[in-house]
């Protein structure tokens, strides 16, 4: 990304760039200090502090972070994160590839069906979220009526400490799904034709020409959408906020959930800082291990 | 090496199973907005009686009346439309400055800030937001839309912005500046003449993924936003599914009123909407 600038560093036309520059940027640089820098650096010395709602605060050190280690839900809430995440990353990678894979063929029509899987993208999580609690409904939501058509008599899916987790994940595979589709069709697309018409000429079938091709060429894409859909389970609120409240006894309370209710019902401010700091260096790890990882082994650091 | 014949009927066969596989995949994602609509026209006996009615016995058209009497749901709807108007608006014109200067204009110390906002970008939203919510109340704005407006512009939303903005004008030749410049304009001129018609598509790129954000951003209003006259829809929706219960056909005529117009929206310009999140998709 450098690209030479063969205009001399001296004279009015440098000045003049130094100015329209930093003029260009300071509206962004002043906010982004004053709404993103300034808030992380007093969240961390919050985290160290017993803050209140209302009065004084005190610095209490490491506290904050040791009660968290000892806080039997906030192992409850990670154990949680940790489920939702690893329930819906692996469903929603393969699901996105293969209807990629399917919907990069050139086949009549197939727009019709990138639209209805990419809808509910478009639609906001909260309306999804509420039409899905509708359906999840007990005695006589839409799903458990369909399955007692089939003689089945479906279980209270949300009020459920088994099923509620299972039920939100699924929920949310379907409301994004479409959008890591959309992300792996782009990379398909890219993917060289004449490495395909090689393929064929060494008789590769399709499963091979997938394997061999494909797959190797987008794994700059899977890669950096598996981590982003990581990170982003890793954040989840909305649904479950809509459809669990966390619930029941607390199956469905994820982190995000319990740094919410820690700080904007409870007001502990401090002691919730310091919960989004964990969440802050898991995020953190991730990144780097991801930019790691891409040097080491993504095949071709082309695109993304 | 396999007869004809044979691989064409398999040909046949996949592209049936296919097509399958997709009807089926489809019809999963189609169903909620289906019943979604349904059960907004339907009579409060008839929304779970067995079997299920996809096409109610008769049509309540009053539900979609009755539900602007049961919550503020005019103005859920007026304030996701400004502040979304807004903050697009906000980060469009902002996050351009910037991208092009960024771009474009070599000033001093132009890669460090660069980097240090692009390192920004990994900052959870949950650790900023606490603090976030006593600077606010420090500032009288806490039951205001003014951090709706100005945390998505200047903050993680914005920076995002520079980052699609400044991809895009790196594209730009230079010999167009240097042109311009030789006649005597001046970088906001050439920012303004020059660079922002030929960004149109990275505008409506960001355009679009700025607006779907905001428009469906709940947490925010929910930290942020106590006065039901001040909630924007996704909160007001959240708040209204509490308060009534088993309501479900206002809840639902609400929720398809707030989903329709983005949808049409969509429907009408999705090629560039797919390709809009193809491009900027890997934020979320």
């Amino acid at each position: 990304m450098t690209h030479p600038h063969k205009r001399k560093r001296r004279g009015p036309l440098a000045r003049e760039a130094q100015i329209a520059g930093w003029l260009f940027v300071s509206p962004m640089v002043l906010g982004f200090t004053l709404l993103l820098l300034f808030p992380m650096g007093l969240a961390l010395y919050m985290s160290l502090t017993d803050w209140p709602l209302l009065g004084d605060h005190h610095f209490v050190g490491l506290e904050n972070y040791r009660n968290i280690m000892t806080d039997a839900m906030f192992w409850k809430v990670l154990a949680n994160t940790v489920y939702f995440t690893v329930g819906l990353v692996p469903l929603n990678i393969v699901l996105a590839l293969l209807l990629a894979l399917l919907l990069s063929r050139n086949l009549r029509g197939i727009g019709i069906f990138r639209t209805a899987i990419f809808v509910p993208v478009m639609t906001s999580l909260i309306v999804w979220a509420i039409v899905w609690k509708l359906m999840y409904a007990t005695e006589s939501g839409l799903i458990n009526q369909l399955l007692l058509m089939t003689g089945i008599k479906g279980p209270a899916w949300l009020y459920n400490e088994d099923l509620a987790m299972p039920a939100v994940i699924l929920t949310s595979v379907l409301k994004n799904v479409g959008l890591n589709m959309v992300l792996f069709i782009a990379a398909i697309q890219q993917v060289p034709r004449s490495l395909y018409e090689a393929a064929t000429l060494d008789g590769a079938g399709r499963r091979g020409t997938f394997f061999h091709v494909t797959l190797p060429m987008i794994t700059p894409t899977v890669f950096l959408t598996v981590v982003m859909t990581v990170i982003g389970s890793l954040k989840v609120f909305g649904q479950i906020y809509v459809m669990t409240q966390g619930g029941p006894s607390n199956s469905t309370k994820v982190l995000v959930y319990y740094i919410w209710e820690k700080a904007f019902k409870l007001f502990q401010f401090g002691y919730a800082s310091a919960l989004a700091y964990v969440l802050f260096f898991i995020v953190l790890i991730l990144t780097l291990l991801q930019w790691q990882l891409r040097k080491r082994w993504v095949f071709n650091e082309g695109d993304a | 090496m396999k007869a004809m014949p044979n691989s064409s009927g398999r040909k046949i066969g996949s592209t049936l199973g296919t097509y399958l596989l997709l009807t089926l995949i489809s019809l999963i994602m189609i169903v909620p907005f289906i019943w979604m609509i349904s059960t907004s026209f339907k009579e409060p006996q008839n929304i779970f009686t067995y079997p299920p009615q996809w096409i109610p016995e008769s049509f309540r058209f009053q539900n979609y009346i009755d539900v602007f009497q049961l919550i503020p749901f005019h103005r859920f709807y007026w304030n996701s439309i400004y502040i979304s108007a807004l903050v697009v608006l906000g980060t469009v014109f902002f996050a351009s400055l910037a991208g092009y200067a960024f771009a474009k204009i070599p000033f001093k110390g132009r890669n460090v800030v660069f980097l240090i906002l692009l390192s920004a970008m990994m900052i959870p939203h949950e650790v900023t937001a606490i603090p976030m919510f006593l600077f606010m109340r420090q500032l009288g704005w806490i039951d205001t839309h003014l951090p709706l407006i100005l945390l998505p512009i200047f903050g993680a939303g914005g920076v995002f912005g520079i980052f699609v903005m400044r991809q895009f004008f790196i594209t730009v030749p230079t010999e167009l500046e240097e042109a311009a410049m030789i006649d005597g304009c001046n970088r906001f001129r050439i920012y303004a003449r020059i660079m922002l018609p030929i960004a149109k598509p990275g505008m409506a790129t960001l355009t679009i993924f700025t607006f779907v954000t905001i428009w469906n951003e709940f947490f925010d209003p929910l930290i942020f936003i106590n006065s039901r006259d001040l909630m924007t829809l996704p909160l007001g929706l959240s708040l209204f599914t509490d308060e009534v219960g088993t309501a479900w056909q206002y809840l639902m005529s609400a929720t398809v009123m707030a989903t329709l117009p983005l949808l049409i929206v969509f429907f009408l310009a999705q090629r560039r909407f797919i390709e809009g999140v193809a491009m900027t998709g890997l934020k979320e």
